[in-house]
């Protein structure tokens, strides 16, 4: 039963990886400016000073990083956050973190203080919006100790009505230059990015994997209840405290750093219970390693269907994302 | 009298500023099998919870070989004592995975697969629960009856001292009921596990316990603390239950058998 387990799980862990490779191979080879695969090779070894090179390295290999690990710490957080509140209508954006972010940069569109802080008061304000919402709900929900999770989502749902609703009305008395901007940034982009922002995404998403795969048993055990995971000796709260921080972060870090990208931490966890199955310690790293690839293929096509136009990722992904997941959900007759 | 593996002395407690037991005090034996009787809403539920810390006493302590609760870490307590809820999550997991469960608390820091003993106990438990046939089918799928048998095998698995369990045949036809509850007899008798469960049927308490206690609703407290011939008594149930009965004995087990005493018996 064990080898049987290890090896499905080793075959769709090798199946998802080509997925993965195709999508990245795709992203760097696409574009208004098209490299032939077989270029690629010869461009990164003798291409220096090239227009291709430059193309790659500056533009495309940052982009595709950076949806890497959006993609895949969106989805992890989606899978995390699910585990812990035993509902599959969770996602990173239910507990009104995206709410703060969005709250965090359109204060920082208003007031200007890009003039001051240049490009990185984007994703700053958007991290300070984020964490102060985590602050709001951890506070609130934790009673003598204990996290009430019932407590949690629904402060977080309140939060994130709270926070729209500010959105709107700042939005409702800004300027229309503004207005664009915050519009904009709320679709969600992976447009131009900062390598120290790459960077930094890429070491947060894998930190959030790796600290997240630590919990994949007591989340298995978290699927019977919480009363049975603690007859299971888990240590219930320690367990939701760490879950809800990683998963906070990891969201708070997308958020800031690429807007609003609906539906990934929605559908990829779905969708990779339905074939990788619902234990955690296969779930964590599929889900991540296909919300990478997902995120990918949605951006080179957001950058390629209207070309030379662009379009925000966050349309595509809730797009494609939906309708495939409607289509699966429908043939396979399977229930949440 | 060999020495008490649980002792609950002088506990109160309850939910918010409700206290349901109060004072109540009981040594189990290792070896033991004790069954749980009262009405509903005496505590019997609330006093399996407070033992396995889920509700925190009021008052009074609780000693599980000599230490209290709290002070056992939670990994230490589940390789020592199981615990059979009164219903079972119909997880989108397999049989096999859920029951495998049961072996969390054996596993070692940074270990994240079974070991080849945690396979074959499962196994073994699977067989005598014979929840085998139906172990690759999700917990979802099956019945409600099956879903008890799995969970009493998932509690099996963990090896424990202490059994505990709410109502363990709820769910369960007359011939699962006996199966079940023979298993758990068996398994005290060759293993010596030690038993402390909560039943309904207050005919299948007296046939499967060596001691039986009676909460009674009206104060919290323990009515009796007996043998089964001591506390199933026509008295004792009218004044919990407020229902008259008619106790006969079991033709082959010499045990006390309840009858409703409706108007045509008496």
């Amino acid at each position: 039963m064990k080898n049987r387990k290890a090896k499905n799980w080793f075959l769709m862990l090798l199946i998802l990886s080509l997925f993965l490779l195709m999508a990245c191979i795709l992203a760097v080879c696409t574009g208004s400016a098209g490299i032939p695969v077989q270029k690629i090779p010869d461009i990164l070894i003798n291409g220096e000073g090239t227009v291709e090179h430059s193309i790659l390295f500056s533009i495309r290999l940052p982009r595709l990083l950076l949806a890497l690990s959006i993609g895949g710490a969106l989805s992890l957080a989606g899978v995390l956050l699910q585990g812990m509140f035993r509902n599959p209508l969770v996602e990173p954006y239910t507990l009104g973190i995206s709410g703060g972010a969005s709250l965090g940069v359109c204060l920082n569109i208003i007031f200007k203080w890009y003039i001051t802080l240049g490009v990185i008061a984007y994703p700053l304000s958007g991290f300070l919006g984020a964490l102060l919402v985590i602050a709001i709900v951890y506070s609130i929900s934790i009673k003598k100790g204990d996290l009430k999770t019932n407590n949690m989502l629904l402060i977080g749902v309140m939060i994130s009505f709270v926070s729209s609703s500010v959105v709107m009305l700042l939005m409702a008395v800004s300027h229309s230059e503004d207005l664009h901007s915050i519009i904009f940034w709320i679709m969600g982009s992976l447009d131009e990015p900062n390598m120290i922002l790459v960077r930094i995404s890429i070491i947060v998403s894998i930190a959030g994997l790796i600290l997240s795969y630590f919990f994949c048993l007591d989340l298995n055990a978290l699927a019977l209840g919480e009363e049975e995971a603690i007859h299971l000796g888990i240590q219930t709260e320690r367990t939701k405290r760490f879950l809800f921080i990683i998963a906070s972060i990891l969201t708070g870090m997308s958020v800031s750093v690429a807007g609003i990208i609906m539906f990934v931490g929605l559908i990829v966890p779905h969708f990779m219970r339905m074939t990788a199955g619902p234990d955690h310690r296969i779930l964590l790293i599929s889900s991540f390693i296909s919300g990478a690839a997902f995120l990918t293929v949605c951006d080179v096509i957001s950058r390629t269907i209207v070309a030379p136009l662009e379009l925000p990722v966050g349309v595509i992904t809730g797009i494609i994302g939906g309708v495939i997941f409607i289509y699966v959900l429908s043939r396979k007759q399977v229930s949440l | 009298m060999t020495e008490a593996i649980l002792e609950i002395d002088h506990l109160s407690c309850g939910y918010g500023t409700k206290t349901i037991i109060h004072d109540v005090s009981l040594k189990v034996v290792a070896g033991e099998i004790i069954g749980i009787i009262g009405s509903n809403g005496s505590g019997k539920t609330t006093l399996l919870k407070s033992i396995t810390n889920i509700v925190r006493p009021e008052k009074g302590k609780i000693l599980f070989q000599g230490r209290t609760i709290p002070s056992i870490p939670r990994n230490e307590l589940a390789r020592k004592m199981a615990v059979v809820g009164q219903t079972v999550e119909p997880a989108m997991m397999t049989v096999q995975e859920y029951i495998l469960l049961g072996r969390l608390p054996y596993f070692k820091r940074y270990q994240f697969m079974e070991t080849k003993k945690d396979i074959l106990l499962a196994e073994r438990y699977m067989a005598l629960t014979d929840t085998d046939k139906v172990k690759d089918q999700l917990m979802s799928q099956i019945s409600g009856g099956e879903r008890q048998l799995a969970s009493i095998a998932r509690a099996l698995v963990q090896e424990p001292t202490l059994l505990l369990l709410d109502e363990p045949t709820s769910h369960l036809d007359i011939t699962h009921q006996a199966q079940i509850l023979g298993l758990i007899q068996r398994l005290n008798q060759e293993l010596g596990l030690t038993v402390l469960m909560v039943v309904h049927d207050l005919n299948l308490a007296g046939e499967y316990s060596n001691r039986l206690v009676l909460l009674n609703k009206k104060n919290g407290h323990i009515y009796q603390i007996g043998t089964p011939e001591e506390v199933l008594t026509e008295k004792s149930i009218q004044d919990v239950y407020g229902t008259p009965v008619v106790i006969e004995k079991n033709p082959r087990s010499g045990k006390p058998c309840i009858f409703l005493a409706t108007q045509n018996t008496i």
